[in-house]
Formats: C-alpha cells, sequence, structure tokens
C-alpha cells in the first residue's frame, strides 16, 4: 500500500482528500488526513458573525463526518517534515511515513507579530474576526458598544480574503445604522496599500462607495505598533490613528511547522509552482490552498479551483507522467456592500476584475461589479454550497478556468493586457 | 496605460506612471524615475531594487515590505528613510515593477 498523507483537513484539505479517494486505486493507495481537531469551520462565516447573521454553530461541522468514510483521519499536532525521509512527526511522538504529502494547513491570524497587539487592550478594545474566537468575541462586544472611532486595518498582505475587511467595514456602517446609532460611530479604513481599491477597474465600479458611507481611508500605513496606553496605531513613519474599538487583521502566517521543516518563507508559506503547486523542493510534495505561495488571493474559491485541477495533474505526476495542467489562479468571489447587496468578481493570475455577466455570457444571471441584490443571495446560499458540494468533492458548474466570455475585456486598453503571457 | 518615452527609451506605464513590461527596465532608467520623485539613488537603495527585480522575477509579485526587510536584509525603519512617506509605491516605481496590491 502507498499513503497519501494530507496536512490540514480545512477547505483545501478535505476537498483534496475527498476527490482524490474517487480517484485513486483503494487497493494501493491508503489516504491519511491529520488535523488538531474535529471542528472544521466555514471561514467565510466569520464575517458574519460579528453582526450576528451567523451563529457559531452555523459555520461549524465535523471534520470525520465532512471526509469520505474511506478516508483515515488523525488527530495531532504536527511537529515536523522530514523531506528526505518523507516521514512527518507528530508532537506526541507518533510518525507517519507517506509516499505523496499534501500540506493543507492554511494560515492563522498572528497577533503575537506585532508589537503591542497582544497587549491589555487586547480581546477588551482590540479584535480581530479572522479566528472562530475573535469572531465571537467581536460579536458580544458590538452587542452593547455604545459608539466612538471604529479603526478597520490591515497589517499587512497576503491575507486570508483580501475583500473581508472591506466588507467588514460595509456591514459595519449597515449594522451601526440599523441600530440608529451610525451617527455616534467614527469609521476609518487604515490599509498598509496605497488605497482601499488598487485595481482601477474596480476602483472604478466602487467608486465613491466609501466616501458615500462616511468611511474615512489611511494608506500606506506600515503598522509598527498598538500603543496600548494612547489607544492608537502607529506607523513606522509615526502617524497615529487613534481608537474607541480596534477591529485589525493581524498578520498571516503559514503554520510554524513549515518553517521548522525548512519548507516555507518569511510568512511560512510553502514555495511551489504557481500552475502546479508542486513543491519547488520535492517532488513528493504538493501545497494546496492558503498553505502555498502562489501569487493569487487567499481565498477558498481559489483553493477550489486549483483542486480541480490539481486532481488532474496529481493522477499523472503519481503515473510517472508530465503533469499537462495548469492552473490560472482563478478566484470568484462576492463583495458585501451592504444594504443587501453584494459584488461579484472572477479574475485570475493574468486578469484584474472586469464588469460583465457570469457564469454565461449576455445572460447572467450574476453581475460582475455591479452591487445587486442576487449576489449577496449568492453569498448567503454559497454556505449550502461549501458543505454540501464542494466539500464532498461534487462538480460545480463552473470552469476550473477564468472565462474571458461575458466580461468587458474592452475595458483593458493595451493589447499587452488582453493577451497577456500566462507565465509572465 | 500609455508609453512615455523614459531616458530616450519608450516604455509603457500605466495611469499613475508605473512601468508594465518587466523586461523594458533598465538601471538608467531606474535612475531616471528616481530623480523624477527627488530620490538619490545610493548603494542601499541599489540593494533594495535589486532585490525586487529578482525577488519579482522568482515569484512573479512585488514583495511586501516586510518581505524585503525579513528576506532581503534591509529593514523597515531604513526602507522609510531611502524611499520616504511611501516605501512601498517608491521602491517599486523605479523598480519598474507593480506597486502592491489587492484584488479589486
Amino acid at each position: 500500500m502507498r499513503r497519501l498523507l494530507i496536512l490540514g483537513g480545512g477547505t483545501a484539505g478535505t476537498m483534496a482528500a475527498n476527490k482524490l479517494y474517487k480517484e485513486l486505486d483503494k487497493g494501493q493507495w491508503q489516504i491519511t488526513v491529520i488535523d488538531a481537531d474535529d471542528d472544521h469551520r466555514y471561514q467565510p462565516g466569520y464575517l458574519f458573525m460579528p453582526f450576528g447573521t451567523y451563529k457559531p454553530s452555523q459555520v461549524t461541522k465535523s471534520r470525520r463526518a465532512t471526509l469520505n468514510s474511506g478516508v483515515d483521519l488523525q488527530y495531532g499536532e504536527i511537529d515536523v517534515v522530514h523531506p528526505e525521509e518523507q516521514v512527518v512527526a507528530l508532537t506526541d511522538g507518533r510518525e507517519f511515513a507517506y509516499d505523496m504529502l499534501i500540506i493543507a494547513t492554511g494560515v492563522s491570524p498572528r497577533p503575537d507579530q506585532t508589537d503591542g497587539m497582544l497587549g491589555p487592550e487586547w480581546r477588551k478594545s482590540v479584535h480581530e474576526f479572522y479566528s472562530y474566537d475573535g469572531s465571537v468575541t467581536l460579536a458580544e462586544k458590538l452587542k452593547d458598544w455604545p459608539g466612538g472611532r471604529l479603526v478597520v486595518n490591515i497589517v499587512d498582505m497576503p491575507i486570508k480574503c483580501p475583500v473581508a475587511p472591506l466588507e467588514f467595514a460595509f456591514l459595519a456602517d449597515d449594522f451601526f445604522k440599523d441600530k440608529g446609532m451610525r451617527d455616534k460611530v467614527e469609521m476609518t479604513y487604515v490599509t498598509p496599500l496605497p488605497g482601499a481599491f488598487t485595481k482601477p477597474i474596480a476602483a472604478e465600479a466602487f467608486g465613491t462607495t466609501l466616501d458615500d458611507k462616511g468611511i474615512a481611508v489611511e494608506s500606506d500605513f506600515m503598522l509598527m505598533e498598538i500603543d496600548n496606553d494612547k489607544k492608537a496605531l502607529v506607523s513606522y513613519d509615526e502617524r497615529e490613528v487613534p481608537f474607541d474599538l480596534l477591529v485589525t487583521v493581524p498578520l498571516n502566517m503559514g503554520q510554524d511547522f513549515i518553517g521548522r521543516s525548512g519548507l516555507g518563507d518569511e510568512l511560512n508559506l510553502v514555495s511551489v509552482d504557481k500552475f502546479t503547486q508542486l513543491s519547488t523542493q520535492f517532488d513528493t510534495i504538493f501545497a494546496l490552498g492558503d498553505a502555498n505561495n502562489i501569487p493569487a488571493s487567499k481565498a477558498g474559491s481559489v483553493a477550489h479551483f486549483e483542486i480541480d485541477i490539481f486532481v488532474e495533474n496529481f493522477m499523472q505526476h503519481i503515473a510517472g507522467k508530465e503533469m499537462s495542467h495548469k492552473f490560472d489562479g482563478h478566484a470568484n468571489c462576492f463583495i458585501e456592500t451592504g444594504g443587501g447587496k453584494a459584488m461579484l468578481i472572477d479574475f485570475n493570475y493574468d486578469y484584474e476584475p472586469l464588469p460583465g455577466k457570469f457564469p454565461y455570457a449576455g445572460v447572467g444571471p450574476m453581475n460582475l461589479l455591479k452591487e445587486s441584490r442576487i449576489n449577496h443571495l449568492g453569498k448567503l446560499a454559497f454556505r449550502w454550497i461549501y458543505w454540501n458540494v464542494l466539500m464532498p468533492g461534487r462538480s460545480m458548474p463552473l470552469p476550473a478556468l477564468m472565462s474571458l466570455k461575458g466580461k468587458r475585456t474592452d475595458l483593458l486598453e493595451t493589447e499587452q493586457e488582453k493577451q497577456p503571457a500566462l507565465s509572465a | 496605460m500609455a508609453t512615455t518615452v523614459i531616458n530616450g527609451k519608450e516604455v509603457v506605464v500605466d495611469d499613475e506612471g508605473f512601468m508594465t513590461q518587466y523586461d523594458q527596465w533598465d538601471e538608467d532608467i531606474a535612475s531616471a524615475l528616481a530623480a523624477a520623485i527627488d530620490v538619490d539613488l545610493t548603494d542601499e537603495h541599489w540593494k533594495v531594487i535589486n532585490f525586487l527585480r529578482e525577488d519579482f522575477k522568482e515569484k512573479g509579485e512585488t514583495p511586501t515590505i516586510r518581505r524585503v526587510s525579513t528576506a532581503g536584509g534591509v529593514d523597515t525603519k531604513k526602507l522609510f528613510q531611502l524611499f520616504p512617506k511611501k516605501p512601498a509605491k517608491k521602491m517599486s516605481y523605479i523598480a519598474g515593477l507593480p506597486k502592491p496590491h489587492g484584488c479589486v
């Protein structure tokens, strides 16, 4: 028997395990997934929990129940991978040998990486919603928060779901309006990027959304520390942004065992080929989803399309053939804009989000880069699709690679942008 | 998008004047771009710019300030001295690379 070992039973690990279980010869391959616990979280739900839209129970299912019953699941903390020996050691002393390894342990918010973030104000006036506990605690905080200066902050890129902090700001604006206290809240969006929007065509589509909602933007803000006494963000160029309530997105990093195993970069992201997700160091290791370093958004949507392509490549790879499929960095995401509406964006390595119709050219029914009610309903419906279609490894009626059909490519001005080299 | 002439060479730039074609860049162009935003290039600047160029070539993405600091060996405070106020934007501008971006 040969063993496929999958580290991490979240979005990417579960999809990979369930899809490969259907493909691999059961007489030859055993699949083992290792994770720390049995709680599989629907992470897109973390955005909604602070506002009471989702209850904690709606974002959690059993990993065991989400994995095919033929897939072995072991609980434990990973200590280190020995890539030369093809062995993974757990902190409890157990060792698992593998023929092929998939690393799908994602990224986690790391408040310990910013001076002062874990100070006395942590979980009091300094909050985050990128973890289950953080999202639950913030929901409690927002219930009876009397208002004041609300600051939404991104420490640094890359982060899981790069649009989530913006969505949080839009939904917060709505939340306080509904409570009749918007006039008591002063909102500022603090980003290390040159602006809240950085892609020209999307920026135009969002237009004055932030202004209209009365949300100020502080850009190019490289956070140096959080001053707990002053309750202020302090940047490297000595700007200070005071807050009464800070909702920050801490630095996102891959798991520490990746660094210990010599497989990661400075953020513990596994270096892989961006088209196949095969490790650049070892041909027995793939890294899927947020755990790898491909220049795409860290989002479940990317993991989904990536794994559609990956499964075919994996089967070729273990048969000793050349991998013939190339992942294009495709992502497809709903962006909540408040007021029961959402935008939809569809993009990849080479094409920025463009307006148009999706998934059928001229028909839709979804509009790209345009606010609509149906996009919002799509976002809410997605939770069902996640648990019932994506995780079991069933097919979505969507192509894995991005299509230009229905998109306004005429908005791209140069020939170079219309026909970029995929390898550029 | 448009083309412009920098240091006698025609290059493609975006609306903000950032070069979009990796291979059109050379060191003379970098000096001209730096002069345009009042940056005098020293050896320390070149260390940063060369790291940016190499890293982009390998990863397909402009490195963040944090990455320049941890992997490139020039710390964040220093970057703010070398490229005052907006190091991320200024260093990518001079290196002929896209400025750091999100997905929208």
